[in-house]
């Protein structure tokens, strides 16, 4: 079974976030870049789907300008076996994203799509769905276990309230919640053998695929501030407050 | 033209998002219809004919959508979405899964997890976390939109609406319903509580949230916790607020014995009072903390049951 994973190169999780100063955006240069947290999970659900005999390929395909090659590798060496790039100028808009990727689907027919839910930056939770709707494929999003048994993947999902488990004809799409697995960490070796890997280029017209804006960012901001209150000495002075000055309780 | 709101439900009643998402919809427009997609859901429906502001309920009962499947409820609001301006959704499980299938499906884009409307086409949400709020143009002729339940006030329920049937079903039939394991509790639902109080990895361990447990059951409050306390193992995944968990804004949020990590709170700081208790005065959860009380939390909570 083939297996295609979809990498984002985002913010590390661990770097600050800065508004620039004119609100355009979010400033983002000299920031630390990162394989999206969500995305890397994928790619560890796929290399153990192989190191169990299921999966015989990885592929892992990312979309977007020259830089997000580095999380390609980063891929590579955890297991995935070569790479595709999709160069665009920047991030494209989902819906875009998730046309490239149906394209590289068509032509690469893996029976098993992995994405992350979201990408820490945009928090949009979609790609994979428009995915799976454009190819008609059936989908398990937020999935926090996976097994794979005739023809079918049996996919146990995070749901408000509970967990709920569904049974998707494969080809399919599962999109990864943070407790699917922990992703292990590329040893030294294998980041040298990543840089030997197969990694093809390809551009949205060599897809087919007319990229189209669907959306404008009008401006972004800093999140309304919450300023500290006070510190209270005793557990007496905390209800006192709570009942006469907040009214809550 | 009309704004389809696509309600959440267990076919037996009405979600709360469901009411949250409704008022999103009248600051965009006036004529709202109510999609109930279920299974033998006519009480949920008879519940959305009573949401002020709505103006029509469309029924779609059938097995088909009995588990809120993403694939056969894409293609159904597919159908009928194409005579609206606006299609919205909850922004919960429910929601995040079927509705980008929607956008997709009509070539639109999806304004996901909306906090405010600006205008009928602009709207705002946070991104990186919470840290940064952007504000999006929708150039799309339909605006496929899902909305944060806390950032909106729940719509009153002294409407009367008409309830008309939608016949339109088809089981696509590439997906089933497996099972599902709901968390059994007596306690109000996080998201729906109006008081919280969370735990983080200060509890030391699962057995500890019982002293958490009857301070809630004195408050008739939800039980929390924080990603370490999720991740230490110390209690199931689903009582998680944060970022990746649960996004909640209640009247009350008491955060123990968690140090206020960003992902956590991006998951409450939007709660009406917070009140920080933890060992170390420079927690960061004080710096958003209405009140704090440094002090060990063995000591505290059993006081604060007691004097409740």
């Amino acid at each position: 079974m083939k297996i295609l994973v979809a990498v984002k190169r985002v913010i590390d999780y661990n770097a600050k976030v800065r508004v620039k100063a004119d609100n355009t955006d979010v400033d983002l240069s000299n920031t630390k870049m990162a394989i999206n947290p969500f995305c890397e999970i994928a790619v560890e659900e796929a290399v153990r789907l192989k190191e169990a005999g299921t999966a015989s390929e990885i592929v892992v395909a990312s979309v977007g300008p020259k830089s997000c090659q580095e999380q390609i590798r980063a891929a590579l060496a955890l297991g995935a076996d070569r790479g595709i790039q999709i160069e665009t100028e920047d991030s494209p808009e989902s819906l875009n994203v998730a046309k490239l990727l149906a394209k590289v689907v068509e032509e690469e027919q893996p029976e098993l799509i992995i994405m992350g839910k979201q990408a820490i930056d945009s928090d949009n939770n979609q790609t994979g769905q428009m995915l799976a709707a454009l190819l008609g494929m059936p989908q398990a999003t937020f999935a926090s276990e996976v097994s794979i048994a005739d023809g079918k993947a049996q996919v146990t999902r995070e749901v408000d309230g509970g967990l709920q488990t569904l049974a998707i004809n494969l080809p399919a799409i599962v999109t990864t919640d943070l407790r699917l697995n922990e992703p292990r960490y590329a040893a030294l070796p294998n980041i040298m053998k990543a840089k030997r890997k197969p990694l093809d280029v390809k551009t949205p017209a060599d897809l087919g695929v007319e990229l189209k804006q669907h959306t404008q960012l009008l401006k972004v901001t800093e999140p309304a501030e919450r300023n500290a209150g006070i510190l209270v000495s005793s557990v007496d002075e905390l209800i006192e407050k709570l009942k006469n000055e907040a009214k809550v309780i | 033209m009309a704004i389809l709101v696509i309600a959440e439900h267990d076919n037996a009643a009405l979600k709360g998002a469901t009411l949250n998402t409704i008022t999103a919809a009248q600051q965009i427009g006036d004529d709202i219809h109510l999609l109930v997609a279920g299974f033998n859901c006519q009480p949920a429906a008879d519940a959305a004919a009573k949401v002020s502001g709505v103006s029509k309920v469309l029924q779609a009962d059938n097995t088909a959508y009995e588990h809120q499947l993403a694939e056969n409820l894409a293609k159904l609001v597919l159908e009928l979405g194409r005579d609206y301006s606006h299609i919205l959704a909850p922004a919960t499980t429910t929601g995040k899964n079927f509705m980008p299938r929607v956008a997709a499906l009509l070539d639109v884009a999806q304004i996901s997890d909306i906090t405010a409307v600006e205008t009928g086409d602009s709207f705002q949400r946070p991104i990186y976390a919470g840290n940064a709020i952007a504000t999006v143009k929708s150039l799309d002729a339909i605006k496929v939109i899902t909305v944060r339940g806390t950032a909106f006030e729940a719509a009153e329920l002294n409407g009367s609406a008409e309830i008309s049937t939608v016949d339109s079903a088809e089981d696509l039939a590439i997906s089933q319903f497996v099972s599902e394991e709901m968390a059994e509790s007596d306690r109000p639902e996080l998201t729906a509580a109006k008081v919280i109080i969370s735990g983080g990895r200060g509890m030391g361990n699962g057995e500890n949230f019982s002293m958490l447990e009857q301070v809630a059951d004195k408050l008739g409050a939800a039980v929390g916790a924080s990603r370490a306390a999720v991740d230490a193992g110390f209690v199931p995944n689903d009582m998680q607020v944060g970022q990746t968990g649960k996004i909640v804004a209640p009247e009350l949020y008491i955060a123990v014995g968690i140090s206020g990590a960003i992902q956590h709170l991006a998951g409450m700081k939007d709660s009406k009072v917070i009140v920080a208790i933890n060992k170390d005065e420079e927690a960061p959860i004080f710096s958003v903390a209405d009140y704090g009380l440094v002090a060990d939390l063995f000591d505290v909570m059993p006081e604060l049951q007691q004097k409740l």
